[in-house]
């Protein structure tokens, strides 16, 4: 079924396994694994993106531009160019020039798409939100449609009142206000469930990975091929609980500040 | 009994034999029947299938015209489908748009429509092309446009074509008429933004802003840092400098390090953002300045550290853990590790302060944090705190803006709810 893994592959895999587990290790405390799975994925990830930046976007957005011609683009080089100045203390001050600019560009830019998207989009949404002549069926209240769309309008409303800011929360303004934080409160309790749902599926992934490892590492009895590497697979869990145990014992009854 | 129930068996079984008999009969002759009309129907099909079929109709009125509101790479081709298949014309599927620099050639094909049931509609496609020169759906702006369409058949032999359409171009426009709505809330909040800066000016900073609890913890926070003798860390979060939750960050981060400076205490400031990194180091620096002690401040206490998301929040974890500050600041904009990061602050005991305007971070750090501003109040936050005319000024905008929005609201359901569409419909922004 499953043939042989190469052991290039295998020592891979290893290597992901072991990243994972000193990672996860950081449950238990900050410890010399965890210190080196940071440290990895910190530096690789810098360098990484690096390379990232210049092939998604100055190659592309800049140099490319530049060979064609377009000599509009030597004004964002310029601004670029001159951000390196704040390593000389005498010409620092330079870079807060392309600093502004661009703060004012997106600034700019920002504000009539936030004005439109968190604005004018959903106060029209909000308008045409509710059916009033669908608010009953058949005498009776019409919980999933019109009534789900009033109390959608009244809580956005409710929550609008709790930001306003220039009116202590107090009487009546007060009471319209809990029911904004109310309301504010109930939507993240939900966002809050969907998340952390999204969150165990991520580790279930991870586990997923692990009992891979395992299984190819000490075998199967449903999985032909599998279980040639039993030895590497005890080796790197003995060392990570070893050394973690040892770590135990070394700080034991000491507190944070004598270990730093 | 034995002999009763015997006959009345023997007078059942006969009838109920002829009725399955008649059933059986009954499924037969209907199958044959149905089997007869399957093999009238596929000679029907066969001969159909045989006749030479003809080209349909050609499409007709095509007629092009500039998109309104864009950059002028965009047009509209409106045109009339063609005529029901008289007898023998193939039934036409669809229509394939072509698209010509000159009106003999050469053609190329920009897409297609399908058609619609009712043939005396029209159909409108809109041709957007791309600015890029190089790009192989380059619409070239200012240009003659000449524009074709084919009804296509199941047949790829069977098809006819339009008339080539008048020349038209595609023209930029300076004014995009769909955004009207945006530019006047726009208009209306900058005059109401100059109204208050000019009240604030001449009220100090006696306006009134209801106390946010967050913030008033800032002060209190940076106290017992310094009695502790430990750091401050404070996140920007993964935003870029162009978003708006880290630019209202970057100004409370100024008064924290003006206020750090005062106290003489220390504050970490890990940046995800090479921009924002830049802009973090100038804000902190300006703080020290302010508070007259530029001495103390030292480049390393603001660093980048990497782009990649979960490497950076390994690397903040770190420092949560191994110089155990005794505040933990994250404002901004926050994404998954916006949990991670606030329990490892828990963990390491310190107190944080966190606030950002990403819905679906608010939950984690309303439950992992001492205090959470939520939303706007990070905006209103840097007003409250720095106490600032102009900062002030923009805050009681904002308020009387928002007061403007719920009344509109509330008379645009009740509008609405009555049948007035129109009402909502003017706050429709197109584009």
């Amino acid at each position: 079924m499953n043939p042989v893994m190469e052991l290039g592959d295998y020592l891979w895999m290893t290597f992901a396994a072991f990243l994972t587990l000193a990672t996860f290790s950081f449950l238990y405390k900050d410890n010399p694994l965890y210190k080196i799975a940071e440290h990895l994925v910190v530096g690789v990830s810098a360098g990484y993106f690096v390379i990232i930046l210049y092939y998604g976007s100055l190659k592309t957005q800049l140099v490319e531009k530049l060979y064609d011609g377009q000599m509009v683009y030597l004004i964002p080089l310029i601004l670029g160019v001159l951000m390196w100045t704040r390593f000389s203390k005498k010409l620092a001050w330079v870079s807060r020039y392309p600093i502004a600019i661009y703060i004012g560009i997106a600034t700019g830019l920002a504000i009539p798409l936030e004005m439109q998207t968190k604005v004018t989009e959903q106060l029209q949404a909000m308008m045409v939100e509710l059916h009033w002549g669908n608010l009953f069926d058949g005498g009776l209240l019409n919980y999933t449609n019109s009534f789900a769309s009033l109390i959608i309008i009244i809580g956005s409303l409710a929550a609008l009142i709790y930001f306003y800011f220039s009116k202590e929360h107090k009487g009546w303004f007060g009471g319209v206000a809990t029911v904004g934080i109310w309301t504010l409160m109930l939507g993240f309790g939900a966002s809050f469930g969907f998340t952390v749902m999204a969150r165990i599926s991520l580790l279930i992934n991870r586990v997923q990975f692990l009992d891979q490892w395992r299984i190819t590492s000490v075998g199967s009895a449903h999985q032909e091929g599998s279980g040639s590497y039993t030895a590497v697979y005890i080796l790197i869990l003995v060392g990570i609980f070893g050394l973690l145990a040892f770590d135990l014992i070394r700080t034991k009854g000491k507190t944070d500040t004598d270990l730093t | 009994m034995t002999l009763q129930s015997r006959t009345s068996r023997n007078a059942f079984w006969p009838g109920f034999r002829l009725a399955v008999y008649g059933m059986m009969f009954g499924i037969v002759f209907s199958s044959s029947a149905v089997l007869s009309q399957e093999a009238t129907a596929e000679v029907d099909n066969a001969s159909t299938m045989l006749a030479p079929m003809l080209a349909p109709a050609a499409p007709g009125n095509v007629t092009v015209e500039d998109a309104p509101n864009d950059a002028g790479h965009a047009v509209i081709v409106t045109f009339s489908q063609s005529q029901a298949p008289a007898d023998g014309q193939a039934l036409v599927l669809g229509y394939e748009i072509y698209r010509s620099l000159a009106r003999s050639g050469p053609w190329k094909k920009v897409g297609a429509v399908p058609s619609d049931v009712d043939v005396t509609a029209s159909l409108i496609y809109k041709d957007a092309g791309g600015s890029d020169k190089s790009s192989d759906d380059y619409l070239p702006t200012e240009t003659d446009l000449f524009y074709r369409v084919r009804a296509v058949t199941a047949d790829s032999t069977l098809y006819s074509d339009s008339e080539v359409s008048a020349p038209a171009q595609a023209v930029g426009q300076w004014w995009n008429s769909g955004r009207n709505p945006v530019f006047f809330f726009v208009l209306f909040f900058t005059l109401l933004t100059l109204y208050f800066l000019r009240v604030a000016k001449q009220r100090g900073d006696s306006l009134y802003i209801r106390p946010l609890a967050g913030i008033d913890a800032v002060d209190e926070a940076i106290g017992r840092a310094t009695e502790m003798g430990k750091p401050i860390l404070y996140v920007l979060g993964l935003g870029t400098a162009s978003d708006i939750a880290t630019i209202a960050s970057f100004t409370i981060l100024g008064r924290v390090a003006r206020k750090v400076a005062e106290y003489q205490t220390d504050v970490i400031v890990p940046c995800y953002d090479p921009i924002v990194f830049t802009i973090a180091q100038e804000t902190v620096r300006t703080g020290y300045m302010d508070a007259g002690r530029p001495d103390a401040y030292r480049d390393d206490q603001v660093y980048f550290v990497t782009q990649a998301q979960f490497a950076y929040v390994a690397a903040v974890n770190g420092t949560i853990l191994r110089d155990r500050p005794a505040t933990n600041i994250y404002l901004g904009k926050f994404y998954a590790e916006s949990l991670i990061l606030a329990e490892t602050g828990a963990i390491a005991g310190s107190i944080q302060i966190a606030g950002t305007d990403e819905i679906a971070q608010l939950p984690f750090f309303v439950v992992a944090c001492d205090y959470t501003l939520i939303g706007e109040e990070l905006y209103a936050a840097s007003a409250y705190l720095g106490r600032e005319p102009l900062l002030l000024g923009a805050l009681k905008a904002q308020d009387y803006a928002k007061a403007v929005i719920v009344v509109l609201a509330i008379l645009g359901v009740i509008m609405s709810g009555l049948g007035y569409e129109g009402f909502a419909k003017a706050f429709e922004a197109v584009g």
